[in-house]
């Protein structure tokens, strides 16, 4: 049978995203150029019995998600650059106390309230060093309609997984885009729900590292009563100050996305002709669209330019990246601000070749000819 | 008989943090005494909080507990009652947390007249910082950030409760130990969102900085101030003045949120 087909909107596919992936909770409040994902799922969740509850404020919007989600609810916020400003306190709580929830951050420039109406890709940072203290960060950049859908339900796998805030960003011309969708059928797509506790309620412990490093989450009102706090806390879920459970904890809470393994299955990247490339630009977003374009075109000319596009920003792909780098004579980072990933990049490749930076923060795309320029350049 | 309060109390927990003489073990024993009471269910109670001495409470007591963020309580609150309406939700805060930080909260939670009950321990400042004033710590007194006298007006939290649309509002204080209980009780078998202010009392940052001498003194004092409701209405302005009503103020029917979201559900469904 032919699948399902549909002209439609980035904002509008995620919202269908969520859906496939079981969400059953969204808590909102409304921001351009993100607002169409909140109405879409204000038809559509209570449709199945689910609940969609527009807030006073971003903040409150962030707050009502990981309330329901320790009711065992998976979660969903969708925001813009101004509105996870706001939430960053919460996204702390989030990573802290491990409480699975996603969260749309449909970009466009900044800081303060820039353009709301124009793309950016301003929050990239902001994705990751966002919020106070010391937290391992996922971060997704879907590049197309098709891809907000499928890159929704993974952040909803990888938050249930990992038992944490999951970000997917991408910037306003995605986002509101029309584009030729073709729907999964049910099953088609991994779902993943969280791990429920398998020990009886009085021997339950939120955090009990013996389970590994995602330890097991019970529901509020399933018959299991534990404590939830913002404080550092030892596994038992209540405060500690003792510098030893404090720092196991803190590290366990980085290692369970940075740790080699996780990483594995964490990070997803694509490479068009990076085999033979002696330019490599670094892309994502829709901004990576004009660089496979750029690959092409230079191709025709005989010039080796290649596309690495990370689907998972955070964790950055550390390890591809620094061996690119020893490959190729540079590396481009076109992007919609100015050079944040760039330093990234630049951090990884460790001076092994020139990391040339392309921002542009003027609420217009980021074009294939501006790239091709830069590539001959360094050419 | 003693009440046995243990029951409900987290083993191992206590000693609490509070300072000797602080409200807020008063009003602790209140809720437990009223849980008790409703007969709530330890599984299918959620006790939240935010930020402060009194946001504390919820470790010491044996339910499904969450100790959030500044002031953000309501908000979780919201979340938590949303997703799972056969919870009974309890928020327990301080006025600074309820009132300041978490001031647009409280108004809206209380405008979607949500079935929950939020204990809000006002104790005229922010205790847990060290003593800076609050928006209910009274016009011309001390706090670490008013040396010279406070000149901030102050809230009337159950009066900002009953315009911002609760349904149940009531008043007491630590001094009103046995009526805590009742009117915790009374707000938790309410449907809708039932306010609960207790006035309190922090010697340690708000009394020795404004000459009470005791915590005797300031229990006397909250003594001194309240007047039940219904003794009011025979009082004359002048013998009202400088006093606060206590009991139940303010207690209406109407529509409970999760119960028109249900009929949201319905009507997506394709109900008529």
């Amino acid at each position: 049978m032919a699948k399902k087909v549909a002209l439609m909107q980035g904002n509008e596919a995620c919202a269908h995203g969520a859906m496939y992936a079981g969400c059953t909770f969204f808590g909102g409040y409304p921001i351009t150029p993100s607002t169409e994902v909140a109405e879409v799922l204000s038809n559509e969740l209570p449709k199945v019995g689910g609940k969609f509850i527009q807030m006073e404020d971003e903040i409150a919007a962030m707050a009502s998600v990981l309330g329901a989600s320790l009711t065992g609810a998976k979660v969903l916020t969708a925001t813009s650059g101004p509105g996870v400003s706001l939430k960053q306190e919460l996204i702390g709580y989030a990573c802290i106390a491990e409480i699975p929830c996603v969260i749309i951050n449909v970009m466009r420039g900044g800081p303060s309230t820039g353009m709301p109406t124009g793309p950016g890709q301003s929050d990239v940072q902001q994705a990751k060093w966002g919020t106070h203290g010391d937290h391992a960060t996922i971060a997704l950049v879907p590049a197309s309609v098709q891809e907000i859908f499928t890159e929704t339900v993974r952040a909803f796998n990888l938050a249930e997984k990992y038992r944490m805030p999951v970000q997917v960003l991408y910037d306003e011309i995605v986002g509101h885009m029309r584009e030729r969708i073709e729907f999964p059928e049910p099953g088609e797509l991994e779902i993943i729900n969280r791990t429920l506790p398998t020990v009886p309620p009085e021997q339950y412990k939120p955090y009990d590292t013996s389970f590994g490093d995602v330890p097991p989450l019970a529901a509020f009102g399933s018959g299991y009563r534990f404590h939830v706090t913002g404080l550092n806390k030892a596994q038992d879920g209540f405060p500690t100050t003792k510098a030893e459970y404090v720092d196991a904890e803190e590290r366990r809470q980085v290692r369970k996305v940075e740790g080699e393994v996780a990483r594995a299955q964490i990070e997803l990247n694509e490479e068009y002709l990076t085999e033979d490339a002696e330019v490599l630009i670094f892309a994502y977003g829709s901004t990576s669209r004009s660089a496979r374009y750029a690959v092409n075109e230079l191709r025709k000319e005989g010039i080796k330019a290649g596309l690495f596009r990370p689907l998972t920003l955070w964790p950055f792909p550390e390890k591809r990246i620094s061996a690119l780098g020893k490959q190729v004579k540079a590396i481009i980072v076109p992007e919609m601000n100015l050079g944040q990933m760039n330093l990234e990049v630049e951090r990884v490749v460790k001076g092994s070749c020139p990391v040339i930076s392309i921002g542009r923060v003027d609420g217009e795309p980021l074009n294939p000819g501006q790239i091709i320029a830069q590539v001959k350049e360094v050419k | 008989m003693a009440y046995d309060y243990e029951k409900s109390l987290r083993p191992g927990k206590l000693p609490h943090i509070w300072c000797p003489g602080c409200g807020h073990g008063i009003v602790m024993k209140g809720l437990l005494r009223a849980m008790d009471t409703c007969g709530l269910e330890k599984n299918n109670t959620a006790l939240v909080s935010g930020i402060g001495c009194a946001s504390r409470l919820p470790g010491y007591v044996d339910m499904c507990t969450l100790h959030t963020a500044h002031g953000r309580a309501a908000a979780f609150a919201t979340g938590v009652k949303m997703a799972r309406p056969e919870m009974n939700v309890i928020v327990m805060g301080g006025d600074g947390d309820g009132t300041a930080i978490g001031g647009n909260h409280f108004i809206h939670a209380c405008r979607r007249n949500i079935d929950m009950t939020y204990v809000i321990m006002n104790n005229f400042i922010y205790g847990m910082t060290g003593g800076q004033f609050s928006p209910c710590t009274p016009t011309g007194d001390k706090a670490s950030t008013t040396p010279y006298g406070n000149p901030d007006p102050t809230f009337d939290i159950s009066k900002l409760a009953i315009g911002a649309g609760a349904t149940f509002v009531a008043r007491t204080t630590a001094f009103h130990a046995t009526q805590i209980d009742k009117l915790i009780a009374e707000g938790i078998k309410h449907k809708g969102m039932a306010i609960i202010e207790v006035l309190d009392d922090c010697p340690t940052t708000y009394g020795r900085r404004n000459k009470f001498r005791s915590v005797v003194d300031m229990m006397k004092r909250l003594k001194d101030i309240a007047v039940p409701v219904t003794a009011a209405g025979k009082m004359t302005a002048e013998q009202l003045e400088g006093k606060i009503l206590t009991g139940v103020l303010y207690k209406e029917d109407k529509p409970e949120y999760c119960e028109q979201y249900a009929k949201v559900i319905a009507r997506a469904k394709g109900a008529k």
